[in-house]
């Protein structure tokens, strides 16, 4: 197994099973992900594609396989927060923003770099840091609404807010959980642009189950049923293969 | 990099409100020494006893908001540092006593005569110099903090569930502070004091040191707390307290920020408790009393959590109340602090503060609205 | 004719014995006479001797004689069994037990024993009532023989055991002989018997009969055989006081578990938070005061059932009380725990001090009804009948709870609201109405604990203060919403607790069991039976 962690994968799933009370949520799943990559996720309810992002994550620890990052790191050991500062970001399907602080200071929390406790206590941003800030206020166009608190943004503002944290961020792979569910076409397409611009720099997971969506993104689909995969594919190809329609359609 | 550290978190209220509490500190010995009995500008020395008092009270709830108000941390078990804290202090305020005790000891103080003690415990050694005692104040009660947090947080312990550890902890320690043998005076606690670093603890003057000094404690808690949450740090604070895996999805690894500011948040509580002992003249094991940790918790709901000024006024106006109602109407006391629990947190979920924040928006927008 | 003859052989008969009885007195009379003569060895062997008699008015006698009860007229030398001390003792006549008057303690002379004639007086005593009619005074004679064994008593012993109908009695006869064999100079196999005897007995009193054996035994197979003997009762008794403890700690767990079941409802399943709970029991605990109260004054012949008409009412006051503060103060906080906490603490406050106000603060006596006072054994096991109640009632209470939330239409709408409360409301179960009907249940229930509690603890406005750490210890040491857990959870810390008392003290062991609790919710924040998965968060 070794020769196969110095793979050029970016993230590297082999064998992961995950169960609860006896219940399989992940069943023997292997998947790569190549750097640059975006890759699509789908599968029905409960095929465990959320569960996969919990462990990639760090948030659910697997009962057995393996998930390497960047052909080095186990992220089976490690927690959230140190697989984060790896460069692993998530984005919730339900925008998490912080209600209470500022535009700027939700954007200052999510910046990479500093994160232990002792440094931030008498650290002030720096120069460089200001300028990232700046430059990322200009492209989600919040300039102006910088000092004012999140709580008070509208829904379609704290969506920007929130891909404003990413950039911040700047993870090497960004892992998305059903970015347009409750959009409207319009937001949908507004959406999958702006994942296939950040994608020029970033590989990307998304987990959906909008199949028009997926089919915008135009990138390979996996697609997950029973907590392992089914079928792996351009979006054509999977959706001809018969498992996959009976899965989809039932018998 | 310090003096701004200190300075930007302070706006011109907090900094009003700090020389504020600096001024009562000064103003009230002043006014007990300066001015004769009988003048109407002086202070009997039991207003400036119930000040001091009241200041101390002020330091916990400060203490006690910067863990739930900034940091989501609801902790039932305040009361326990603060008391630690006021043992540590009531230790030192023993050994003073030397051989003044009923019994004469030199070494022993009287209850351990009493219970036949034939040498000093252990821990009790050094408590004779002030500066170990002054040492111990911060440190034990930092000392169980960092324990209790450090295994509570890593394991996510978070919620009721951590409220009700702490409630447990604080039950525990009474328990065993009830007991003689913890060689710490049992039920009766630690009492008698004679004098502090040669001073009588009695008099006037001394008094009026040490409601000075509860002013200092206050003010100077009051500014590491605003140089702490506005800091960066802060930020990420209170980004905990909102959104917690949130956090730990950006990279923080929330335990270390969650079991800073309990580790502080003890130590100021501790030395809250030490500062109030000398004043009251006794520490006991009830000082542990879990219901003691809750009130605490109500002086910060009732000034406003989340704010710094907010539990100074919180724990003013409780025990402003505690003290009138329990010489007044001591029937109703319990019935008034019950209530006030349920109508602050039904009505008034900001507190006092927030509740005048309120009324200035109102009032602004009104304003702003007039002339169009 | 024949009728005048068997009159006369009656009458005769009847003569014979009373002569037979006046003889016999004589010589009791003169037997008691000795003892009061010449000094204190003299009196050891009149002691001897009367017992020897065997008769049964003797031992009154010698009971008063070791009390220090037996005095000598001065006046007239009649020797009295006196009763109290000062200017007023009441006497009665020694032997014939006719009242004597009374005299003061001036006028009398009391005949002095020493601890060594004590405990010869003691043995003797034994040895007399083997024969009384009796069979509880029979049972003590062989207990107090067994303690003192005498080996004068050896022959008396053999009679009663040849003699005894009662199985129990011969039982006891039966060690009491092997007492008394392995005291006097039998043979060395004739006291290995006796060892068996004992051994099997296997209580404390044996095991100090086995004891003495093991110093005194001059034969090393004597000394070896009472070694192990004692040995094997140790063994015995350690088991036993074992089993004590285990039942201690049921009886105590259950208290837990009624005090907690009522938690784990309002806690476990609809996860708010009710600091006020322990004050549910409390009131649950006054309703059974004032329902005693009510049928003192007016219905005393009811006494017995008193708990069974407090029952249902407790469980409706505690209950609508319940609802009432779901409706007035939970419901708008649903979703702040941590509010909810500080909010049920001030109605806690409120509560108790209601109470004060009403009831004042001292403790309310609340009796308890006849059956259930007293205790009974089960081998070396003390049962109060009280506990055992409890225990059962606890049980009771638990499959009634388990039963209403699998069995009824009531408990499938708790459970689907509990699961998902959006879905439960769009198939149309009004949600607000279970949420007041759970939160009343719980409530309820704590009342049905209190009615309990009032037994056991002093019904006080603070009653319910020192249940409310323990019953959240136990919720979440079982694991939040499940209640086998919650079962689980308050026998484990009960028995744990009370075996942790004889070691540490009963405060450092509650101390002990806060700190492993505090240190186990670090290692299982979820409790003993954690739910897993996606459903927790």
């Amino acid at each position: 197994m070794t020769e196969q962690r110095s793979t050029s994968a970016l993230l590297y799933l082999s064998g992961v099973t995950v169960s609860f009370d006896g219940f399989k949520a992940l069943n023997n799943l292997s998947l790569l992900v190549e750097p640059g990559e975006m890759r699509a996720i789908i599968g029905p309810n409960g095929a465990g594609k959320t569960t996969m992002m919990d462990v990639v994550t760090g948030k659910t620890r697997p009962d057995s396989g393996e998930v390497v990052f960047d052909g080095k790191s186990d992220l089976t050991k490690l927690d959230e927060a140190h697989i984060a500062t790896l460069g692993i970001g998530r984005k919730f399907q339900k925008p998490t923003v912080f209600e209470s602080h500022t535009v700027r200071d939700n954007l200052l929390l999510a910046l990479a770099g500093l994160r232990s406790w002792y440094k931030l206590l008498l650290a002030a941003p720096t120069r460089a840091e200001n300028a990232r800030l700046d430059e990322i206020l200009t492209i989600i166009r919040m300039t102006e609404q910088q000092h004012m608190p999140a709580a008070r943004l509208s829904h379609g503002q704290k969506q920007w807010l929130e891909i404003g944290m990413l950039l911040a961020q700047d993870p090497k792979l960004l892992l998305v959980d059903e970015p347009v569910a409750g959009m409207t076409d319009v937001e949908t397409e507004t959406t999958a642009q702006v994942l296939r611009e950040i994608n020029k720099t970033h590989s990307v997971v998304v987990v959906e189950h909008d199949m028009s969506f997926v089919r915008a993104l135009g990138v390979k689909v996996t697609v997950l049923h029973e907590g392992s995969m089914l079928a792996e594919g351009t979006l054509d190809q999977v959706s001809a293969d018969p498992r996959v329609v009976e899965v989809y359609l039932g018998r | 990099m310090i003096t701004r550290f200190l300075v930007q978190g302070m706006d011109r209220n907090l900094r009003l409100f700090i020389l504020l509490v600096l001024a009562v500190g000064i103003a009230l010995p002043l006014l007990n020494q300066l001015v004769p009995p009988g003048n109407p500008f002086h202070v009997p020395a039991w207003v400036m006893q119930l000040i001091g008092k009241y200041l101390c009270y002020a330091l916990l709830a400060l203490a006690l908001d910067l863990v739930w108000g900034y940091c989501g941390i609801l902790s039932l078990g305040h009361g326990a540092f603060f008391a630690l804290g006021g043992y540590c202090m009531g230790m030192y305020l023993m050994r003073q006593i030397g051989s003044r005790g009923v019994y004469g000891n030199p070494l022993l103080p009287d209850f351990m005569v009493f219970l036949n003690y034939k040498q000093l415990p252990w821990f009790w050694h050094g408590f004779d110099q002030f500066w170990f005692a002054a040492i111990m104040i911060v440190l034990v009660p930092s000392v169980l903090a960092f324990a209790l947090g450090w295994f509570a947080f890593r394991s996510r312990v978070t919620g009721v569930y951590l409220s009700i550890i702490t409630q447990a902890m604080t039950f525990a320690l009474m328990l065993a502070f009830f007991r003689n043998d913890m060689g710490l005076g049992g039920n009766n606690g630690l009492t008698d004091f004679k004098d502090i670093l040669g001073f009588p603890v009695q008099s006037d003057a001394t008094r009026g040191i040490l409601c000075f000094v509860s002013a200092l404690a206050l003010a100077l808690g009051l500014v590491a707390s605003a140089a702490v949450v506005s800091s960066r740090f802060g930020k990420a604070l209170t980004a905990v307290r909102d959104a917690e895996s949130r956090m730990r999805f950006l990279g923080y690894r929330v335990e270390g920020y969650k079991l800073f500011v309990f580790v502080l948040s003890a130590a100021m509580a501790g030395i809250a408790g030490a500062i109030y002992v000398p004043q009251v003249g006794i520490i006991n094991p009830s000082e542990f009393s879990p219901a003691n940790s809750i009130e605490a918790v109500l002086w910060v709901a009732v000034g406003g959590r989340g704010t710094l000024i907010g539990p100074v006024i919180g724990a003013f106006i409780v025990n402003f109340g505690k003290t009138w109602l329990t010489g007044a109407l001591p029937e109703v006391w319990l019935f008034a602090l019950g209530a006030l629990f349920i109508v602050v947190t039904l009505l008034l979920p900001k507190g006092v503060v927030g509740l005048w924040g309120q009324i200035k928006t109102r009032s602004r927008e009104r304003r702003a609205r007039a002339p169009a | 004719m024949s009728f005048l003859r068997l009159l006369a052989v009656l009458l005769s008969a009847l003569a014979s014995v009373s002569i037979a009885a006046t003889a016999l007195s004589a010589d009791i009379q003169a037997l008691v006479t000795n003892l009061t003569a010449g000094g204190l060895s003299d009196r050891e062997a009149a002691v001897t001797a009367l017992a020897a008699s065997g008769d049964a008015r003797a031992a009154p006698v010698l009971e008063a004689l070791g009390a220090g009860q037996l005095y000598v007229r001065s006046a007239d030398k009649v020797i009295v069994i006196g009763k109290g001390s000062g200017a007023n003792i009441a006497l009665v006549e020694a032997v014939s037990g006719k009242d004597a008057g009374t005299a003061p303690e001036s006028a009398l002379e009391r005949v002095r024993v020493n601890n060594r004639l004590r405990g010869v007086i003691e043995g003797a005593v034994g040895s007399l009532t083997l024969m009384s009619p009796d069979i509880r005074v029979r049972r003590g004679a062989a207990e107090s023989l067994l303690k003192r064994p005498d080996p004068a008593a050896l022959g008396p012993l053999d009679a009663a055991i040849a003699a005894e109908k009662d199985t129990r009695v011969k039982q006891a006869f039966q060690e009491a002989r092997a007492a008394v064999v392995l005291a006097s100079d039998a043979t060395s196999q004739q006291k290995i018997d006796a060892i068996a005897v004992l051994r099997d007995r296997g209580d404390r009193e044996a095991l100090g009969v086995l004891q003495g054996a093991v110093n005194r035994a001059t034969d090393p197979a004597v000394k070896a055989a009472s070694e192990a003997g004692a040995e094997s009762v140790r063994q015995t008794l350690a088991a036993w006081g074992a089993a004590q403890n285990v039942w201690y700690g049921i009886s105590l767990g259950s208290v837990l578990l009624l005090a907690a079941i009522g938690l784990a409802i309002t806690f476990g399943t609809m996860g708010v938070i009710n600091m006020a709970h322990g004050e549910m029991v409390m009131l649950g605990a006054y309703t059974t005061f004032v329902v005693q109260e009510i049928i003192r004054t007016s219905a005393p012949h009811l006494f017995d059932v008193s708990l069974l008409i407090a029952l249902p009412l407790a469980f409706v006051v505690a209950g609508g009380i319940g609802i009432l503060i779901e409706r007035g103060i939970i419901r708008f906080l649903y979703g702040r725990p941590l509010d909810t906490l500080l909010a049920t603490w001030g109605l806690s406050l409120v509560l108790q001090q209601a109470v004060r106000s009403i009831f004042g603060s001292s403790n309310r006596e609340v009796g308890a009804p006849s059956w259930m006072s007293g205790t009974f054994q089960v081998g070396q096991l003390n049962i109060t009948y009280g506990r055992l109640w409890i225990v059962i009632f606890s049980l009771v209470v638990f499959v009634a709870l388990i039963m209403l939330l699998r069995k009824t239409p009531m408990g499938l709408y708790m459970r689907a609201v509990t699961q998902n409360r959006p879905m439960a409301s769009a198939m149309g179960i009004r949600t607000p109405r279970v949420d007041a009907l759970t939160f009343g249940l719980g409530s309820g229930i704590a009342g049905l604990a209190g009615v309990a509690l009032s037994q056991i603890d002093n019904v006080s406005p603070n009653l319910g203060q020192g249940y409310i750490i323990d019953s959240f210890m136990v919720v979440v040491f079982g694991g939040v919403g499940n209640l086998f857990g919650t079962l689980v959870g308050a026998l484990t810390l009960g028995v744990v607790n009370k075996f942790l008392e004889p070691y540490a003290g009963a405060v450092l062991g509650k101390i002990l069991v806060l700190v492993f609790i505090i240190l186990f919710i670090q290692r299982r924040p979820r409790g003993l039976f954690a739910l897993k998965g996606r459903s927790v968060e």
